[in-house]
């Protein structure tokens, strides 16, 4: 057993950890050394102390980005996990007395579609689906008299455009982990509820949703991240590229727009440095507020 | 249910299927809204692919086009190079989908049941990279690849796509072989296997079932990628070997130049129809899988 053993473990782990460390590791650790410089991208680097930090406290557009961020991160989840619940109980009956409606089935497959398209595409989709003009299938679906709705042109709106795509294609992917969840729960303790007379709307409230904690956990945390990115989706629908006016910008767009546009890259670290702390904080928010079953 | 408490439980059975007609009614409804707001955008995409310029502009998105000519698909095939792209990004994620699964495996094997100093470390290591989104890194991650030579490259994308995908499955697969027995694994021993044998022998095929997972976990994560190739894949001559995701949304701003949109809905439709086609044959694994990934 023990002939060969480190060898064995070193052949085995010498080509992934050379790769993560070389494009993972290295490169989050350069986040935190770069955000220290004033680096272009080209020739020597210098260190600025803490000046990339101090000009981000000032920067109105990294505050809206951040808000944009935020407004994502609390929306997203709380709206797809919402429809998804919905529509996965009325799937399934909670996988309890009754058999849920007719074309169950057939719903899961066309809702769980969009969730293998590359958000990318989804993007480009969309940037046509709320074209301002007749072209666009929303403005070519509502009436003449209806002066043209202007979506991603209208500073009030194109955020919320954009979180509509995000549910649009999420929503399908929860219900089958929805409906995977609600599946494992026991038929019998649906059945001791439908014997007590339990309306349906308080076996979803007092059996589904507290049997299903810890599916909803999952979800909230994957939706969390999901929130956190949006950088296909500015950089394709929105006007301008985070904009009408920086309407829709959110701190991927401007991290890839200081690095590779502005030649700014110790300042697009400063950015990822922020986000790493942002993230850290939604994680422990995250597994504070879920923590329920724990003791 | 049961008979025996018929006279007690009458009432509340009656009115409770009441209710659960009405209820059924709304659900039909929003179920059926919902799968036409899903549906719709890609027929509509569909359907204009056929239109000219004018009949875009109708404002009539679900009028049928006047005639059916392929013309767009050849534009976009060839003048858009759609078909370059796909062929582009089947070979990055075949490559990449395969290294992520050899390397993923591997390192996930030996963290999942061999103990050794250092062990622990490399699993958190690895799996902290889930936390973290990769836009974080992406200004480090260009410059290591720079002065490695590799921007621009299809190496370049490959290598980084496995280190991107390695957090999860190393994470996933770990789990997977953690729960296999013991004993068969004895058993190999004593029979004088190595142990290199006994991992692609024994170990890979006892482990089908969540190989199967992540392999398609992995292969649409990573079909899907678009910042990784947007970032990496610049510079002179770079458009020839864009991924599908970065070349569509290319056209998609040429349309805008142009006033093409029709070769535009040409080429969204040859993106999505592959992806119907292989949906509707693996549809029940498809969803296992990434639902799979999820739970774990």
């Amino acid at each position: 057993m023990r002939h060969g053993k480190y060898p064995f473990i070193i052949g085995f782990l010498a080509v992934p950890v050379a790769l993560y460390g070389t494009f993972v590791v290295a490169a989050y650790i350069q986040t935190f050394q770069l955000a220290f410089t004033s680096w272009s991208g080209l020739g020597p680097i210098t260190y600025n102390g803490f000046d990339n930090f101090e000009r981000l406290w000032n920067d109105d557009l990294f505050w809206r980005s951040v808000g944009h961020n935020l407004y994502l991160l609390i929306l997203l989840p709380i709206i797809t996990i919402a429809i998804a619940l919905v529509f996965a109980f009325l799937l399934n009956e909670g996988g309890g007395m009754h058999r849920g409606v007719r074309g169950s089935k057939f719903y899961r497959v066309i809702f769980f579609f969009p969730q293998l398209m590359a958000l990318a595409i989804v993007a480009v989709i969309f940037g046509r689906v709320f074209s301002t003009d007749e072209s666009g299938m929303l403005n070519g679906l509502f009436p003449d008299s209806w002066s043209p709705w202007l979506f991603l042109a209208d500073e009030r709106w194109a955020l919320t455009c954009i979180l509509a795509v995000m549910v649009w294609q999420a929503v399908g992917f929860y219900v089958v982990l929805f409906s995977a969840g609600m599946g494992s729960i026991e038929r019998e303790v649906y059945e001791a509820a439908a014997l007590d007379g339990a309306s349906r709307i308080s076996v979803f409230f007092k059996i589904t949703i507290p049997l299903l904690w810890g599916t909803l956990q999952v979800a909230w945390v994957y939706l969390g991240i999901a929130a956190f990115d949006a950088f296909a989706l500015v950089n394709i629908m929105s006007v301008d590229r985070g904009g009408p006016d920086g309407a829709t910008s959110v701190l991927s767009m401007m991290i890839y727009r200081n690095a590779f546009e502005y030649s700014q890259a110790g300042y697009a670290s400063a950015i990822g440095v922020a986000l790493f702390f942002l993230t850290l904080t939604f994680a422990a928010l995250t597994l504070r507020v879920t923590r329920r079953e724990a003791h | 249910m049961t008979t025996t408490a018929a006279p007690a439980v009458a009432r509340p059975i009656e009115t409770k299927k009441r209710e659960v007609n009405a209820l059924n009614g709304l659900a039909h409804i929003a179920l059926f809204a919902w799968a036409i707001a899903t549906a719709g955008p890609l027929i509509w995409v569909l359907l204009a692919s056929f239109k000219s310029n004018t009949e875009i502009f109708l404002g009539q998105p679900f009028a049928l086009p006047s005639s059916f000519s392929f013309g767009t698909y050849v534009n976009a095939w060839s003048e858009a190079h759609i078909g370059r792209y796909f062929l582009n990004s089947v070979f990055v994620v075949a490559i990449s989908t395969a290294g992520t699964m050899l390397f993923g495996s591997m390192a996930a094997y030996v963290l999942a049941r061999y103990r050794f100093r250092g062990n622990r470390f490399l699993y958190y290591l690895f799996v902290s990279g889930l936390a973290f989104p990769t836009f974080m890194a992406i200004t480090p991650l260009f410059f290591i690849l720079k002065n490695l030579g590799l921007i621009n490259t299809f190496t370049g994308l490959i290598l980084v796509y496995i280190a991107y995908s390695l957090p999860f499955t190393v994470f996933f697969l770990a789990a997977f072989f953690k729960a296999l027995p013991h004993e068969i694994d004895e058993a190999a021993t004593v029979d004088g296997a190595s142990h290199t044998r006994k991992f692609f022998q024994i170990m890979m095929p006892m482990a089908k079932s969540g190989l199967i997972s992540i392999t398609i976990f992995n292969i649409v994560g990573q079909w899907n990628q678009y910042l990784l190739p947007v970032a990496i894949m610049q510079g002179a001559g770079a458009d020839s070997k864009w991924v599908l995701t970065q070349g569509i949304a290319n056209i998609s701003v040429q349309a805008g130049y142009h006033a093409e949109w029709s070769t535009l809905f040409a080429a969204l439709t040859l993106s999505i129809l592959p992806m119907i086609v292989v949906y509707a044959i693996f549809q029940r694994q498809i969803q296992a899988g990434l639902t799979a990934g999820a739970v774990k």
